[in-house]
């Protein structure tokens, strides 16, 4: 059995910039969520995620010592810095973007998960 | 040196950052260091364009007027104060600072200490001809293609020239564009005796300077985790780094402040701005994030150990300031019902106005504040019976003819555009200038023996 959840269930994220790339840090809530998350929170399903919103290709990478993983997408920022003309012109805010990211999340995955992650949604 | 720790506070994380921290981080507390990051990319051809505006300008005033006010407490305390308020006016500072002293009533029981040398925009046709390319990080492009547009031009410099500041007991360190780490890890690399070539404890300075210098970042600011139950954020402790000879790191932030600091929340701030993990680049060496460790060690304090580190390289970074055109941001606001419907109508009515008038763009970009603006594509169909909705237009051009003549036609939207529109009263749209940043790098043989470090009594 397996509910499809948004990654913010599953996770935490900060996100910033560097240039006209957006980096996306998604901090797992469990080592559970985390071992999942390296197998199906591929830089190809966070690619498929923003296709049309970015230029450029995702790279990741796993910091496995903090149960997170982050994420470089570029071309995310219009040009970034002040050559942007988007309202979120240092990707502050996209890391909200991709906690909408839905996941088949198997039912030990959710139970490892800290109350505080809150119910998780759907089925 | 003998001591065993170091407490490092923040008092700034960027230039606008709140007023008050660096002072509530001086007086309730103990600390050994105050360190102020005042500098963004793009924050040097601000302070270049103050500077040729007028000569005496060309750093972080705020900086001033707070030394005026904190002077009597670091003087009577011993904390060291750390800054690159300097911006490209290193001097300027330093003689704002010596009035402040004076008006402070410390004078000649404070010392000032500059660091420059970073600033190479003179330096630049020079650089290009001895064969320093500066090549765009990005994308390549060799520096002459853009040399003529250029506003600023900085090397980010390290911690050797701050250490040798402190060595000649300097109470005020102030720089130009020093990294931001190195604000926090060049007084530890002093306390503790560090050697230049022990990697390991340096990248556990790098990794503390890094989650340091964003200010409330790291203490429950900005947040996601949680964010609902972080208590008085009106009052949140700005972060402090007890570091210990050895190179493991608490960050804490004083009691009885607002915010909190938990291994979630300062894993958060791991990875801001968090490029590739393992390996983290400054001019002092090389931190691998992927090796850190880190746990609760009591209330509010997390502990931070088992960094590894890789010496540094050849290469210093240099950021680079240049013109890149105009833009300009128009918005109006649209109100139930059918609030998007009226706004896209109104995008429609501006973009065929503005091809009536012949006036191409290099971009236009239309958001929908209130619906897409942050999600895009992600955002899905506009919800139904949105109470309002902000319409924002923003344009680029190389030609600032064409986007003043954009700014006048939002206000006539308000009368022979869609109804029940409002949110107009700021005015005309204001051209801005486009100043876009070029990342480059340079051989640091280049850069270090032309840093000078100077420390005065004030």
């Amino acid at each position: 059995m397996a509910a499809r959840i948004q990654l913010r269930r599953l996770a935490h994220a900060r996100s910033g910039d560097k240039g006209d790339t957006a980096n996306v840090g998604v901090i797992a809530y469990s080592r559970a969520a985390y071992d999942f998350l390296v197998r199906e929170l591929t830089a190809e399903r966070v690619a498929a995620h923003f296709a049309g919103t970015i230029e450029g290709p995702v790279e990741r990478f796993e910091l496995d010592n903090l149960d997170a993983l982050n994420f470089l997408l570029h071309g995310a920022l219009g040009g970034g810095g002040t050559v942007s003309l988007m309202t979120d012109a240092q990707g502050k805010v996209y890391s909200t973007a991709l906690l909408r990211v839905e996941l088949d999340v198997p039912e030990d995955v959710l139970a490892s998960l800290p109350e505080r992650a809150g119910p998780p949604e759907g089925t | 040196m003998s001591r065993t720790t170091l407490r490092i506070a923040c008092g700034q994380g960027f230039w606008g950052d709140r007023l008050d921290a660096p002072v509530e981080q001086v007086r309730r507390g103990p600390i050994d260091v105050l360190m102020l990051d005042y500098l963004a990319e793009v924050t040097m051809s601000i302070l270049q364009k103050q500077k040729s505006r007028d000569p005496s300008q060309g750093y972080a005033r705020d900086f001033v007027p707070l030394l005026q006010e904190i002077f009597p407490d670091v003087v009577a305390k011993g904390i060291r104060v750390i800054s690159n308020a300097g911006g490209v006016n290193v001097a300027g500072c330093r003689d704002g600072l010596i009035e402040a002293a004076r008006a402070a009533g410390v004078s000649g029981r404070a010392r000032i200490g500059t660091v420059t040398g970073d600033d190479i925009l003179e330096r630049l046709p020079d650089l290009i001809a001895a064969g320093h390319e500066l090549a765009n990080m990005d994308d390549g492009r060799p520096l002459s293609e853009v040399l003529d547009l250029v506003e600023s031009a900085n090397a980010y410099i390290g911690a050797v020239p701050i250490v040798a500041a402190l060595e000649r007991r300097a109470t005020v360190i102030v720089t130009g564009r020093s990294t931001d780490t190195a604000l926090t890890y060049a007084p530890m690399i002093h306390a503790f005796g560090w050697a230049w070539d022990d990697w390991d404890r340096i990248a556990h300075g790098i990794v503390a300077g890094h989650v340091n210098e964003c200010g409330a970042q790291a203490s429950g600011g900005n947040c996601l985790v949680d964010w609902e139950s972080i208590p008085d954020l009106a009052d949140v402790g700005y972060p402090i780094v007890e570091a210990t000879a050895d190179g493991p790191f608490v960050l804490t932030k004083h009691s009885g402040t607002g915010g909190r600091i938990s291994p979630a929340i300062v894993k958060e701030q791991i990875l801001y701005e968090m490029g590739n993990p393992a390996e983290y680049i400054t001019p002092d060496g090389i931190a691998d994030f992927t090796s850190i460790r880190l746990e609760a060690d009591g209330e509010n304090r997390v502990r931070v150990h088992g960094v590894r580190g890789r010496p540094r390289t050849d290469m210093l970074k240099v950021s680079i300031a240049y013109r890149a055109g105009f833009k300009a941001v128009g918005t109006l606001v649209y109100a139930w019902p059918d609030a998007v419907a009226k706004a896209q109508r109104a995008d429609a009515v501006l973009r065929e106005r503005l091809e009536r008038l012949g006036l191409a763009f290099g971009e236009i970009r239309t958001e929908y504040v209130g619906w897409n603006a942050t999600h895009g594509p992600l955002a899905g169909p506009p919800p139904a019976d949105l109470p309002e909705v902000e319409l924002r237009v923003a344009v680029k051009s190389e030609d600032r003819a064409r986007v003043e003549r954009f700014t006048r036609e939002i206000a006539p939207l308000i009368l022979s555009g869609p109804p029940s529109v409002t949110g107009f009263a700021g005015g005309r749209p204001r051209v801005q200038d486009i100043v876009a940043y070029w990342p480059a790098l340079i051989d640091r043989a280049a850069i270090e023996p032309g840093l000078e470090v100077d420390v005065v009594e004030a």
